[in-house]
């Protein structure tokens, strides 16, 4: 899987933030949210099947997370961390190439 | 100093200029307008320089538009009444939650249906749990003292959140008295320009506010909140200091007590009726009743130490409750007793509803008042627990 986009602004947020906590809840870091690792709310995983994919980037596009990027070759690469298990991607792929399946672990 | 004839709301609008107040965005109700129509006269006259007056649809946007004109680092303030008040419900909890010192007058009036536009205090005691400090103003110069303190102590670095002082329906808003108003440089001494928090101009250090609190994170931000208004209560009492010792008029009692020392009964209270209690204990005691008043000032943060030592030494406490929690009782004497629950100071304490919309407490009212008290006294036990005193029979 491709490295996250957003590695290093987490490392940076981690560094520079880490827990402190501002009066009136004031984010002095843009993009912090970052460290808010979605993923952890998922019941259900998008799985992927490369053959079946048209790179059409329906699913690229309309993901909210959004949590869908796209690798060298323009094939989408899901970002686990943010994914939250909504299933729009699954939904309005054209080729049925994403399933979602429960997590198991 | 200059003294000058004036209602409560022209003390608060004198206050707000004196102050140099930079934002002020509000939508008219009786009885506060004449606190935004004596503003707005100012900026007309040319008589306030750096004022941006924001008019506004409703009293929701009205405190919409101060929120974020304080997180731009402004000095802010806003006006309003009953029903006005309630609509800002919503927005009180933001302006306290991102800690921002906007300061309002709030006209205490009571609550529709029916209509009324007299003097009551639920409208404002129904905001108390907003997270913002609450003064309760006696006369037109605790209006006017109260609005210039209010800048300073809710500006002040340990404390930043929002201050509300309220003052009675017509009693004080459109009566007229003397009033005796700072110099300007006085004031300017007394309250210099804020030093924000945090600013939304601050464009080399850009930030979001509204963010979101999870589980994980939430319960120390209220935490935050709630040490602040506690840090509030140490300041009230040093700015209050300073004022007396700068003005000749002493704050630093979050209530203020009146011939309490050698009283058994005392009555408690807040707001423009403690005036003519006041006057009532003067009477009463030249006619040999032992008594006195304590005039809760400060509702929030709730002085509950002073109200310890003062229970500590009376035999009964009779409080004037202007406001009514349906279900349950008078909301200060509500406070008060829990207060005492846990502590060995246990006077017997009363709840006399008085006053609702608008309706008068007389010297004979209190007389009358002091008389059950002292019958319940000597009982060793109370009659009833709330007293609906006025009631048409
Ligand atoms: S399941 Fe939802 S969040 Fe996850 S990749 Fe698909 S669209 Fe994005
Ligand atoms: S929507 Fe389906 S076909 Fe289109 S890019 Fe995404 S996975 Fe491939």
């Amino acid at each position: 899987m491709a490295e996250s986009p957003f590695k290093a602004d987490i490392e940076k947020v981690q560094k520079e933030y880490g827990e402190k906590m501002t009066p009136g809840a004031i984010v002095y870091i843009p993009g912090s949210s970052v460290v808010n690792k979605t993923g952890g709310w998922r019941v259900f995983m998008p799985k992927f099947d490369k053959d079946k994919c048209i790179r059409c980037f329906m699913c690229y596009t309309l993901c909210p997370e959004p949590a869908i990027y796209l690798d060298e070759e323009s094939y989408p690469v899901f970002d686990y961390d943010y994914c939250k298990g909504c299933g729009i991607c699954a939904n309005e792929c054209p080729t049925k190439a994403i399933e979602m399946v429960r997590e198991t672990k | 100093m200059p003294k000058k004839v004036i209602s409560g709301n022209y003390a608060a609008a004198y206050a707000t200029k004196h102050a140099r107040v930079e934002v002020v965005a509000a939508y008219p109700i009786t009885p506060q307008t004449s606190i935004i129509e004596k503003i707005a006269e100012f900026i007309a006259n040319g008589e306030v320089e750096n004022l941006e007056y924001v008019p506004v649809e409703s009293e929701h946007s009205a405190m919409a538009a101060c929120i974020g004109a304080s997180a731009t680092g402004a000095r802010t303030f806003t006006a309003t009444s009953a029903q006005g008040l309630a609509l800002m419900h919503e927005m009180l909890h933001w302006a306290a939650g991102a800690r921002l010192p906007v300061v309002m007058v709030d006209v205490n009036r009571a609550m529709a249906p029916p209509w009324s536009v007299w003097d009551d205090q639920t409208d404002s005691l129904a905001q108390r749990d907003t997270g913002w400090l609450q003064f309760y103003a006696e006369n037109n110069q605790e209006v006017y003292d109260g609005v210039l303190m209010a800048f300073k102590i809710g500006e002040h670095e340990k404390v930043n959140l929002p201050v509300m002082i309220i003052e009675s329906a017509f009693i004080l808003s459109h009566t007229y008295d003397v009033v005796d108003m700072l110099e300007q440089e006085e004031v300017d001494e007394f309250l210099p320009p804020r030093k924000p928090l945090y600013s939304l101009t601050d464009f080399d250090n850009p930030f979001s506010i509204g963010a979101l609190g999870t589980p994980a994170d939430y319960y120390e931000f209220r935490y935050k909140i709630a040490k602040a208004m506690e840090e509030a209560k140490k300041i009230i009492k040093e700015v209050g200091k300073e004022f007396g010792e700068k003005f000749g008029r002493d704050y630093s009692q979050m209530i203020e007590l009146y011939k309490t020392d050698d009283a058994d009964i005392v009555f408690m209270g807040m707001g423009s009726l403690m005036g003519t209690v006041k006057e009532a204990v003067d009477i009463l005691r030249s006619e040999g009743y032992k008594v006195g008043a304590a005039k809760v000032r400060w509702f929030r943060p709730f002085p509950r130490e002073e109200l310890y030592e003062l229970a500590k030494s009376v035999q009964g406490i009779a409080v004037l409750d202007r406001n009514f929690s349906f279900g349950q009782e008078g909301i200060l004497f509500n406070e008060a007793k829990g207060i005492l629950y846990n502590t060995d100071a246990k006077p017997i304490m009363k709840n006399y509803i008085v006053g609702l919309g608008g309706r008068d407490l007389t010297v004979n009212d209190v007389r009358k008042i002091a008389n059950n008290m002292k019958k319940i006294i000597e009982k060793g036990e109370l009659d009833k627990e709330i007293d609906w005193y006025h009631l048409k029979r």
